[in-house]
């Protein structure tokens, strides 16, 4: 047998006898052992959070951060949610003679779908990128290793008091920015029309129920979470130098985003076997 | 005769980064008050050396124990006890870009509590005056040179008053004239404190000023051991080169 004929022959039944190093094989894998280091890396927040010390002032300055800083990002959207909604949303319901019916209808899209997830899209590319980045970051330039050497705990002065502050922040901003849609709304409404203050949001409260609010509020405290923890993880396995430092950033963005389209599809389930 | 406390020792350390066989077999003892120089080609291993002292990385094989102590398996609340006896400045200082040089060193006496914070600025204006930054204290890390940022970082690895402080070429990236005053700086520390420090290095200058005892890392083993002269005068030629 010719030589490179042989030579070949040893690579595929290496390929062969080796099927993780299929490229498929390998990805899945890959996949796999990612989820398996995010789930411990979540069970160790839950440990992290109720164990003394507990890093208030850190906490606070991350919310500030993170909540404070997001407002007006998360009120301009609001606004043009809130105003765009309306305005597609009237020549449909002119058609069929059901004007009035615009602040109810939509009240109901913003406060129960529209407001939590666009919020939350907008709150993981701001604050996730920004926490993947730092995080990643602080790990290159030896920041992380420098607070484990003097005895310090990192994953609970970084991770616990970033999660924490985006699981407690973003619903914060969704009821704000989605009270800010909602004048959004009322503004476009009058801008075809003549409807008072009192009306419209007299419509928008009758309109929406218990079942409209709370689930809408609740599933927000699971949108940042994911957002939180997806990001911090990333950020704190951060590897290969400054380029990881990107990567970092994007992949908190591109899962933080994909998270909240997936925790919403499961709420969405939830609550409509709930409240069927 | 004076006695001689280890404070810390490796022995037949072992660690590889998958094929890459980095620390084959490293034996080292390090006594109160003395300087020991690593020294060896960069990516030789030496930074992985003093990492796995700390426990920032673990090792394949061999044992680490530092105050007699050895550190594999021991729980995280012993080891940071542990952790803080020793200091660490880093490559490139790793201080925390989000604090003041002040936080910076108030970091790492937060589970202090018995200091009030008359004692805790007192401690930080001390640690600074030792390194000649007090004038710093209100900056950001941003806003310091390369030289300023490493003295920062030894004023903050100093002021848990360490037994032990471990140099991870602190003179990398500095010119001549700082590189000369950092490393003085690490021989005044050791005459004041009588810390004993391991001092990773590839510049042959700090090593002449500082070190007691060098090491010489070739191959992931201790190619040749001795005081700077003894090195300096080695018949392996591949260890005078180092001198050339």
């Amino acid at each position: 047998m010719p030589e490179d004929l042989k030579v070949s022959n040893k690579v595929i039944m290496e390929k062969v006898s080796k099927p993780y190093e299929i490229p498929f094989v390998n990805g899945l894998k890959g996949f796999f052992e990612e989820v398996t280091q995010l789930t411990r890396f979540t069970f160790h927040f839950f440990k992290e959070l109720v164990k003394p010390r507990y890093e208030f002032s850190e906490f606070v300055r991350q919310a500030y951060l993170i909540g404070y800083k997001s407002f007006p990002l998360v009120a301009i959207t609001g606004l043009i949610l809130g105003l765009v909604m309306t305005i597609q949303s009237r020549p449909t319901l002119a058609e069929f003679g059901a004007v009035s019916w615009l602040p109810a209808m939509v009240s109901v899209s913003i406060v129960r779908e529209l407001g939590p997830t666009i919020f939350a899209l907008i709150f993981a590319g701001k604050v996730g990128s920004g926490i993947g980045a730092e995080l990643a970051s602080m790990k290159v330039t030896e920041q992380i290793d420098a607070m484990e050497v003097s005895g310090m705990n990192p994953y609970k002065y970084i991770v616990v008091t970033r999660v924490l502050a985006t699981t407690l922040m973003l619903p914060l901003l969704v009821i704000v920015g989605d009270a800010i849609s909602l004048y959004g709304a009322y503004i476009a409404v009058n801008l075809k029309g003549d409807v008072s203050f009192n009306l419209f949001f007299l419509q928008v409260f009758k309109s929406l129920d218990f079942s409209d609010v709370f689930p809408a509020f609740i599933k927000t405290f699971f949108f940042g979470f994911a957002i939180g923890v997806i990001s911090c993880f990333k950020g704190y396995n951060s590897t290969n130098g400054t380029e990881g430092v990107g990567v970092s950033a994007n992949s908190s963005v591109v899962l933080g985003s994909l998270s909240v389209f997936i925790i919403d599809m499961i709420a969405v389930q939830i609550t409509s076997m709930l409240y069927s | 005769m004076k006695m001689e406390t280890t404070v810390a020792e490796i022995t037949h350390l072992r660690k590889s980064f998958g094929n890459n066989h980095v620390l084959n077999d490293i034996n080292l003892k390090i006594n109160q008050g003395e300087n020991l120089v690593v020294l060896g080609k960069s990516g030789s291993g030496k930074s992985v050396l003093i990492k796995c002292l700390v426990g920032l990385i673990e090792p394949d094989g061999g044992e680490v124990f530092l105050f007699g102590e050895n550190i594999a398996g021991l729980e995280e609340t012993k080891l940071n006890i542990l952790r803080k006896k020793v200091g660490f400045l880093f490559q490139s200082a790793a201080l925390y870009d989000s604090m003041s040089v002040r936080e910076n060193l108030e970091f790492p006496l937060r589970d202090l509590k018995s200091k009030s914070k008359e004692e805790t600025g007192a401690l930080v204006i001390e640690a600074l005056r030792n390194v000649g930054l007090e004038n710093a204290i209100d900056k950001m890390p941003s806003e310091l040179s390369g030289g300023m940022r490493k003295r920062v970082g030894l004023a903050r690895t100093l002021i848990l008053k360490p037994e032990i402080i471990l140099y991870d070429e602190p003179t990398t990236g500095l010119d001549p004239i700082t590189s000369r005053e950092i490393s003085q700086l690490i021989l005044d520390m050791q005459k004041k404190y009588n810390t004993a420090s391991i001092i990773i290095t590839h510049d042959i200058e700090c090593a002449r000023i500082t070190a007691n005892r060098m090491l010489i890392i070739k191959d992931g083993i201790v190619l040749a051991e001795g005081t700077y002269k003894e090195i300096s005068e080695s018949k392996d030629e591949w260890v005078r080169s180092f001198f050339n």
